[in-house]
């Protein structure tokens, strides 16, 4: 294959600032010593760093979306997992349905899916409350599991499990010993990418929250429309670096372009 | 064969709950809320009528925002497509070193939050934002350009959101390509265009439409870039419906905004579905 000309490297630079800038950007300006924002800061500080103790409902928010992601991605997996293996393996009435039903929520406009978050759990007298939040959170990162997990439960070689079958290996020793190991990575990559899905949500997480249970994005939405300040960019700063050495491990455990691009290519 | 289908029901069946309740009843719940009556003091109502629908329909402040919402999601999946195809192929041929850098570049940004690269946005774009600053400081522009505020600001934040998605359906569809075919051309003295044009961009055309298809329900249905970057001036569907539900209160209202997006966006994905798979079903064999 030929590699790259000059004319590739150009566009792949301009690309490649393109798509740091406004990441440089933000980063650069929480390091301002001045109470505005400025690029590049006129100097170095990390005033605004210390600032965050100052606003502890940064910090509850932050614990909150961090919890909220923790759980909501667990709680995705437990039932994702399930339907993952019978969808993946063999085909049986109503799959193609189910498996349309489990990736809907890509489907449906975010916004919709608040409002009627919204609505049902007002009704139900949940809205605010972090469980209501976690079940919500878990519809909407199901679909991204489950394309993980499927993915590595379709490239399961069955011939391990029916050998351990005719060796007399009861049902739930076989998926304990033989099937879990084998899709285990798919799992942990559904898994982080559920967590950084839910830990990342704002159209939803938006109609659902009440001031007890704000979460962090919603909490520096409605910062930015109020004001900007460097503030919110320092803030910023220290989940883009949470962001990328979670990034960095999950390239390590399972390959970033596996992650987001999935086995199956499809 | 009837015990597998039973077992395969049985462990789907906690997802299959959590989805009809959280997600089926509520659409449904909200689908009757926009056929509800509001009235500013007494509530929302328990009537069933198109009212809200017609009131939607018939004004033309609504027909102006969906208008710009789909102009907007238009116009950020073309420019995604201009440059994500271009991006995806060079991908394709870089060295493994260096590509597995890129695709940290690129898709990395997928996994940090849409609040705060739009913060960055809003930091460049801003009347007193780094672009404007270096314009005026060597001397190509007198006035600040306004970015902030406009559609234009919206797309160019929007296009870095969904860009990377366009990479990695056009990605996807060049994996399947046989660089023996490209080795083929060359060595029969094919020059490097007409080996993009001729085999190449065919392969990955298939990737573009499915690409596109993400790229402009996403977009169409974006809240938080056009909030921050478009406040209340330039207001689209997704940021209409929450003002109607977290300010005006007019929750039917807002529910039929809603459902009529939901309504559009479906309509588009599988006109669009149908378009692709007529043309290319073959290809996704």
């Amino acid at each position: 294959m030929r590699q790259n000309g000059p004319f590739a490297s150009v566009f792949m630079l301009a690309f490649a600032v393109f798509m740091l800038a406004p990441i440089v950007v933000v980063v650069g300006v929480a390091f301002t010593p001045e109470g505005f924002l400025e690029f590049p800061p006129s100097g170095l500080s990390l005033r605004w760093f210390y600032a965050i103790l100052d606003n502890p409902d940064f910090i509850d928010a932050g614990w909150i979306s961090l919890k909220l992601g923790v759980v909501a991605a667990t709680l995705a997996t437990v039932l994702a997992v399930p339907a993952a293996l019978a969808i993946g393996r063999g085909f049986f009435f109503g799959r193609e349905a189910l498996q349309a039903l489990f990736l809907s929520p890509l489907m449906v406009p975010t916004v919709v899916l608040g409002i009627a978050f919204l609505r049902l759990l007002s009704f139900m007298g949940l809205n605010g409350t972090f469980l209501g939040l976690v079940l919500c959170h878990a519809i909407i990162i199901t679909p991204f599991i489950l394309r993980l997990v499927l993915a590595s439960v379709v490239g399961l070689d069955r011939s391990v499990e029916k050998a351990a079958i005719s060796l007399g290996a009861r049902n739930w020793t076989v998926f304990r010993r033989i099937t879990l190991p084998a899709i285990l990575p798919g799992i942990i990559g559904g898994w982080v990418l559920a967590f950084i899905t839910s830990f990342d949500e704002l159209t939803v997480t938006v109609f659902i929250v009440n001031p007890s249970t704000t979460t962090l994005p919603v909490r520096l939405f409605s910062h930015i429309t109020q004001t900007t300040d460097p503030l919110v960019a320092s803030i910023s700063a220290v989940t883009i670096l949470f962001t990328v050495v979670l990034m960095v491990v999950v390239d390590r455990l399972y390959g970033l372009d596996r992650l987001l691009i999935g086995e199956g290519k499809r | 064969m009837r015990n597998l289908t039973a077992r395969s029901w049985l462990l789907s069946a906690p997802a299959l709950t959590l989805f009809i309740v959280l997600l089926f009843i509520p659409l449904l719940m909200t689908f009757v809320l926009s056929l509800n009556s509001f009235d500013f003091y007494g509530g929302i109502g328990t009537d069933i009528s198109l009212a809200n629908y017609a009131e939607v329909l018939g004004d033309s402040y609504f027909y102006e925002i969906f208008g710009r919402t789909f102009a907007i999601a238009l116009a950020t999946t073309v420019i995604c497509a201009i440059i994500g195809l271009p991006q995806a192929y060079f991908l394709y041929r870089m060295r493994p070193l260096w590509r597995s850098v890129m695709i940290l570049i690129v898709l990395g940004p997928l996994l940090i939050s849409v609040v705060v690269r739009t913060l960055g946005w809003a930091v460049l774009l801003g009347n007193k934002g780094v672009i404007n600053n270096a314009l005026i400081n060597i001397g190509v522009i007198g006035q600040p350009i306004k970015m902030m505020y406009t559609s234009g600001g919206i797309v160019l934040a929007l296009v870095h959101v969904m860009v990377p998605f366009m990479v990695l359906a056009v990605w996807a569809a060049l994996q399947r390509l046989d660089p023996s075919i490209e080795a083929a051309a060359e060595s029969l003295g094919a020059r490097p265009f007409t080996i993009f044009s001729r085999i190449v961009l065919p392969q990955a055309i298939p990737g573009v439409l499915s690409g596109s298809l993400i790229v402009f329900s996403l977009s169409a249905s974006a809240f938080a870039t056009p909030a921050i970057l478009g406040g209340r001036r330039v207001k689209v569907v997704a940021t209409t419906v929450y003002d109607e539900f977290l300010n005006t209160l007019n929750w039917p209202l807002g529910a039929a905004i809603a459902m009529l997006l939901l309504v559009c966006v479906l309509v588009a994905m599988l006109a669009w579905n149908r378009l692709v798979e007529r043309r290319y079903g073959e290809v996704f064999e």
